[in-house]
């Protein structure tokens, strides 16, 4: 991977640590960890539970910082910023999915998708037509008034992702965005993911244990004992 | 960073219902500590507002020196006439000081509302006692004959008490008397007492010739001073002389005072555990949204908005407790009569009244309540970690 110099480099990592303190004891997760991720790439990162795949996905989110190393996205470290600085960064460059979605229960659809827009100069208008127009682009604007509880979690999850691209950022971090969905629902949403990526052009980070959502992206990357092993995929 | 607050109190505010057990426990517990707090304080301010409502500027009242109240009181009948000689005292077209002078005894009557014995004071008046009250109305029947067993008794009395009919034969103490009428001073502490003729009273009380106070008309509210001056110069005289509206009021303050300090102890002792309630709550509630709040922070949302949010949350439930307690309050008491231990060991009728202060200075302790239960929870909410957006 790091030899894999593109031009138009999204993500530098360069020898970058994760360990956590459980007591007396230091854990390592990974150690010296050197890569990139260019713009417009889908990578499905996989590994055995524990091998640290969310621990990478928080750290290039800007949710987590790494214990040693540098961390740069456009050619600007993050892994140096204050908590106000990187809360705006990932405001206006990070779009984020969840297994469970973690929408607001009290919240209408598009009331949730306005959220991250509450964080930008926007009047309020602007805010709802820009909603509008991401839930269109998952295919959920007929149940913009719909209260999470109120839809399957196929629908959920694609409430997650318009709320993900609403601000329009560069990269969408998804944590086993399927994990929690049947197999149908599963398959539509990663269609929606490449076409966010192909037609949109945003970069995907995807972690996940399925190797047939694995399947969906570019690129898939092995994680085990703190290094990646690469393997372009098929699909 | 205001609409980032305004959005997470509405989620906060919206997810109020989605915890309905806890939520309406910490109303209650808080409607609770200010119905106690508002009950006390309208007992204690209907209480003032009808004992301080009574007597008169111009209106002097003449105590033994030191009596402090009527009951301890003691006049001799050559005091009596000393003070009749005051000067700046108001006198009738014969000359004579329109004055009253009056014998204060208790005796029983047993209450409508709870069948117990209470004291009720019987007061031996003059002619002029009438003329002494402001708003002094006989609403009923007439007032008793010079020397004779007649009674007529207060409005608040005949309300409050079993017994006190027109035209009923009562026995009090060993003595027989008939209810000849029914009088009103708009209000004030008169309304709790029973009159009768002096001279009957001092006779079937075996009180010679002697009274406990002289009320005296003054020839203006200024003229006090001159009557002061008079009885300080009396070497015959150890009176102390007060305006009839500033005895009424020092006798207001004590049992006033009294109740509240009742009623602030157990309102705070109350407050505590409505504290430990709303703590619990919004604990819970920051327990129970954390993934919430953690996905919120991760979106980039910062930590302050969280703790706005809880906070609202606190204030909304404690507020919402504050005004169910006053509505309460209100709704249940105010106006309603009821009678209290006065000054003089006598039932003082009254009617609770909820005053506006009263029920600010409720809601502002259901949201100090809100505040400090909600304080440490809503800074759990502006720290929690968002790793926990990962949660299940």
């Amino acid at each position: 991977m790091t030899e894999d110099l593109r031009q138009d480099t999204l993500y530098q990592l360069d020898h970058v640590s994760k360990s956590y303190t459980r007591g007396k004891e230091r854990v390592d997760i990974f150690t010296d960890l050197t890569m990139q991720i260019g713009r417009g790439e889908f990578i499905a990162i996989m590994g055995p539970s524990g091998s640290g795949k969310t621990t990478i996905l928080n750290l290039l989110g800007g949710i987590d910082r790494p214990s040693a190393g540098e961390i740069a996205f456009k050619g600007q470290r993050i892994d140096n910023l204050g908590q106000g600085k990187l809360a705006t960064w990932r405001a206006h460059n990070v779009g984020f999915i969840f297994q469970f979605y973690n929408l607001m229960p009290t919240l209408t659809a598009i009331e949730n998708v306005e959220l991250p827009l509450l964080l930008l100069k926007m009047s309020g208008k602007e805010r709802r037509r820009r909603a509008e127009t991401a839930l269109d682009i998952v295919g959920i604007a007929d149940r913009a008034g719909h209260k999470p509880r109120q839809l399957s979690g196929g629908q959920q999850q694609r409430v997650a992702i318009a709320r993900a691209i609403v601000a329009d950022p560069a990269v969408l971090m998804c944590d086993e965005p399927t994990g929690d969905l049947d197999r149908e629902s599963a398959n539509s949403v990663l269609e929606t993911l490449q076409l966010l990526n192909t037609e949109l052009g945003k970069t995907i980070v995807m972690v996940t244990h399925d190797p047939a959502a694995a399947s969906f992206a570019k690129k898939e990357l092995h994680l085990d004992k703190g290094r990646f092993v690469e393997r372009e995929a098929l699909a | 960073m205001f609409r980032q607050s305004l959005a997470v109190t509405l989620i906060n505010l919206k997810s109020i219902p989605q915890r309905p057990g806890m939520s309406i426990a910490t109303i209650i517990s808080v409607a609770l500590v200010v119905g106690v707090l508002l009950g006390f304080s309208a007992m204690a301010n209907g209480f003032r507002a009808t004992v301080q409502g009574t007597g008169s500027q111009d209106v002097a009242i003449f105590l033994r020196s030191g009596a402090q109240a009527e009951l301890n009181s003691g006049l001799s009948r050559d005091e009596v006439r000393l003070i009749e000689e005051a000067p700046g005292l108001a006198r009738d077209s014969g000359g004579e000081a329109i004055a009253s002078a009056e014998l204060y005894v208790i005796v029983d009557g047993t209450k409508r509302s709870s069948g117990t014995d209470a004291n009720i004071p019987l007061r031996g008046v003059g002619e002029d006692a009438a003329l002494l009250r402001q708003n002094f109305e006989l609403v009923e029947g007439r007032m008793f004959a010079p020397g004779s067993n007649d009674l007529v008794v207060g409005r608040s009395v005949q309300r409050e008490f079993s017994g006190f009919e027109m035209g009923e034969e009562i026995r009090l103490g060993n003595n027989n008397w008939q209810i000849v009428g029914v009088f009103s001073t708009g209000g004030t502490v008169f309304d709790s007492e029973i009159w009768a003729d002096l001279g009957v009273i001092q006779n079937l009380y075996n009180r010679g010739s002697g009274v406990q106070t002289v009320r005296a008309r003054l020839e203006n509210p200024d003229a006090i001073e001159r009557v002061r001056a008079y009885a300080e110069n009396e070497p015959r005289l150890n009176l102390d002389v007060q305006a009839e509206q500033a005895y009424y009021a020092s006798q207001a303050g004590a049992t006033s005072d009294l109740i509240m300090y009742l009623g602030w102890p157990l309102s705070i002792a109350m407050a505590i555990g409505a504290f430990a309630g709303a703590w619990n709550t919004l604990y819970s509630s920051v327990d129970r949204r954390t993934r919430e709040i953690a996905t919120l922070r991760a979106i980039g949302f910062s930590g302050f908005p969280a703790f706005v949010g809880t906070m609202a949350e606190a204030l909304m439930l404690s507020a919402i407790g504050g005004l169910v307690g006053a509505a309460a309050v209100y709704l249940l008491f105010n106006g309603v009569s009821a009678s209290t231990l006065g000054g003089s060991f006598t039932q003082i009728v009254f009617s609770f009244a909820v005053t506006p202060s009263a029920i600010i200075a409720g809601i502002v302790m259901a949201l100090v309540i809100g505040f400090l239960g909600g304080l440490v929870p809503a800074i759990r909410a502006a720290r929690v970690p968002i790793l926990a957006v990962h949660a299940d």
